[in-house]
């Protein structure tokens, strides 16, 4: 039979996290990558200076001497409406702090790869959010991942969020180190002609420097117009709630893979509600089914984006199910306060007059083993804080 | 689902056994994760790698606590590593040696292939150590967690140098059972219930 003839072409693959990250940059064509390739940087640059050098994409991939020239350099090509990216993780994206600020409130719509690891003294490299989380309020769209599929969709969707003429915010794509960047998993590809034809505009970056309009970036602002800076970014960020919505409705009608700001899984008759993001959040679904097994209504909210703070859908969740006891699991931790994610959740709480007990656990931070059956365990515990394994 | 551990040291391939066993699983058409706990070891470093082999979709990313398989690579590591860490009586121990079962290993189903020999004979070295990944991945597919094919083919795919197809079917060949206290037990065990039978039939 002819069709026998014709190679098939590749749709599924075994990759890491890193590798997934990689291909996905490189169906959204940005034209300029800038990354430094030390430790703790991951494969994905690595990967990506493979596929340019290999002629995959054409592309100004620009090796620079430090994290905070990564991110101005994009800061800088992204200035003049270039498409760009960047990876980083850990020390390396607190490196580039004071650009994360500086790209955000300049309305500049980058996509960067951060690999979740935790941060000296003692070196670590494990998976941890506290990265990321300490860099929450620059004004990044945040995205947690939990699978290898679920990396490659989310820089595919980022590109579209990022450059949407309402949000021209950067956004961070996190995937945690090790337990994503380094495993290997099935992944399946999209339509890269699909994609670029019926998912992704050309990018159009409206304050863009251009000759034809001579004007400047990043000057002096005065105290009489910086604050209206800072608030146009705030409704930026208000916009990206319903572009992130919209963006992921379109991949689920083109790609068939669904995703929201908050995967619910078994919540909507659970007694007991588990939270949390990334890939503990993604083993938690093995929890819930064993709890479940066993006599006890457990469920799970997985949140996979905490800037912006998906208030409505979470809220909805946590109402539409019976639970009087949530579970917030926290890959992180504020000293002197608590766990971050814990906190957040319980400002909507208060805000939507939802009173609940709330069990905060931090588990998992520099990398700490912790299984679906220590789950099984924390459903146990009692209101207030508690450090697993201590 | 099968959980497949890996004891190796840094530079042996352990990491990249996981990899190509997880990648044949794939192949088969079923649902695998494959991943090493690194560190901040280097070559020579006792070092852990896992395989998860599903027909469903995987959701776990702890580590592997009661393997259903443990892979030795380098023989050395059972002395140094805790090799039968959260194994019961059902898991099954592959090693690279001559076929001789070490002390702690006794009461286990025990396989061994000559993975170093194997790959001597062929050439097959990367910085001056011979691989022992393609080899003992080829003695698995003899064990049937997967095809041989799907592991050729993802073989295949990751290494250049077709010693290794060789390596892993050399390997498939002469992998053995190893004679231990396990298998000697049990082999009494099945002559005494053949012997009972052929005495209730003469009754």
């Amino acid at each position: 039979m002819m069709a026998e003839c014709v190679e098939e072409e590749e749709t599924s693959v075994y990759v890491t996290g890193c590798e997934a990250a990689a291909r996905a940059v490189i169906i959204a064509k940005p034209s300029v990558v800038a990354a430094y390739p030390i430790t703790p940087q991951t494969e994905i640059v690595e990967k990506l200076s493979l596929f340019i050098g290999e002629g995959r994409h054409d592309c100004q991939f620009i090796a620079v001497e430090s994290e905070h020239s990564a991110l101005s350099a994009c800061i800088g090509a992204a200035s003049c409406g270039a498409r760009t990216f960047t990876a980083t993780s850990s020390h390396g994206l607190l490196y580039m702090a004071e650009m994360l600020y500086w790209a955000a409130i300049a309305r500049l719509p980058i996509v960067m790869a951060n690999a979740n690891r935790a941060l000296a003294s003692g070196w670590n490299i494990w998976a941890d959010h506290i990265d990321s989380l300490s860099q929450r309020d620059a004004g990044w769209i945040q995205f947690y991942t939990s699978t290898v599929q679920e990396v490659y969709d989310t820089i595919l969707i980022a590109f579209r969020v990022a450059e949407n003429e309402g949000v021209m915010l950067p956004v961070m794509v996190n995937l945690d180190g090790f337990l994503l960047t380094h495993i290997n998993q099935p992944l399946r590809l999209v339509d890269e002609t699909l994609y670029q034809e019926e998912f992704l505009d050309e990018i159009n970056v409206p304050h863009a420097l251009n000759l034809d309009s001579p004007h400047t970036l990043g000057t002096l602002i005065s105290p009489s117009d910086n604050y209206r800076v800072q608030h146009d970014r705030k409704l930026g960020m208000e916009r990206a709630k319903d572009v992130i919505k919209e963006a992921e409705r379109d991949f689920l009608r083109l790609f068939g893979r669904e995703y929201h700001p908050v995967m619910e899984y078994r919540s909507d008759d659970a007694e007991v509600l588990l939270l949390g993001m990334g890939t503990l959040a993604k083993e938690a679904e093995d929890a819930v089914d064993m709890m479940r097994f066993r006599g006890i209504k457990a469920g799970l909210l997985r949140l996979r984006q905490i800037r912006p703070f998906p208030d409505d859908e979470i809220i909805d969740a946590i109402s539409r199910s019976p639970a009087e006891k949530l579970v917030i699991i926290d890959r992180d931790y504020s000293p002197g306060s608590g766990g971050i994610l814990s906190q957040e959740i319980k400002t909507r709480l208060y805000d939507a007059g939802i009173v609940k007990e709330i069990v905060n656990v931090i588990a998992g931070v520099g990398g700490q083993d912790v299984s679906a059956e220590d789950m099984m365990e924390m459903v146990e515990l009692e209101r207030g804080e508690h450090w697993w394994g201590i | 689902m099968s959980e497949i551990r890996f004891h190796s040291r840094g530079g042996e391939g352990g990491a990249t056994a996981a990899k190509i066993l997880g990648m044949a699983a794939f192949f088969d058409g079923k649902y695998s994760t494959s991943l090493s706990v690194y560190g901040a070891e280097r070559r020579g470093a006792a070092l852990i790698s896992g395989t998860r082999i599903s027909d469903t979709e995987i959701r776990r990313y702890s580590s592997i606590k009661s393997p259903d398989y443990v892979v030795i690579l380098d023989p050395v590591l059972v002395e140094i590593s805790d090799v039968t860490e959260g194994t019961n009586e059902d898991t099954i121990f592959l090693m690279n040696n001559g076929g001789e079962c070490p002390l702690v290993l006794e009461d286990y189903i025990l396989y061994s292939v000559d993975a170093t020999s194997i790959s001597l004979d062929l050439g097959l070295k990367v910085a001056g150590m011979p691989v022992l990944n393609t080899p003992m991945v080829g003695a698995l597919a003899r064990l049937g967690l997967v095809k041989q094919s799907s592991l050729k083919r993802a073989i295949r795919q990751i290494y250049a140098d077709t010693r290794n197809i060789r390596a892993s079917e050399m390997a498939y060949e002469r992998v053995v059972k190893v004679q231990n206290r396990r298998s000697i037990l049990e082999e009494s065990e099945e002559l005494e219930e053949e012997a009972y039978e052929r005495l209730e039939e003469a009754v």
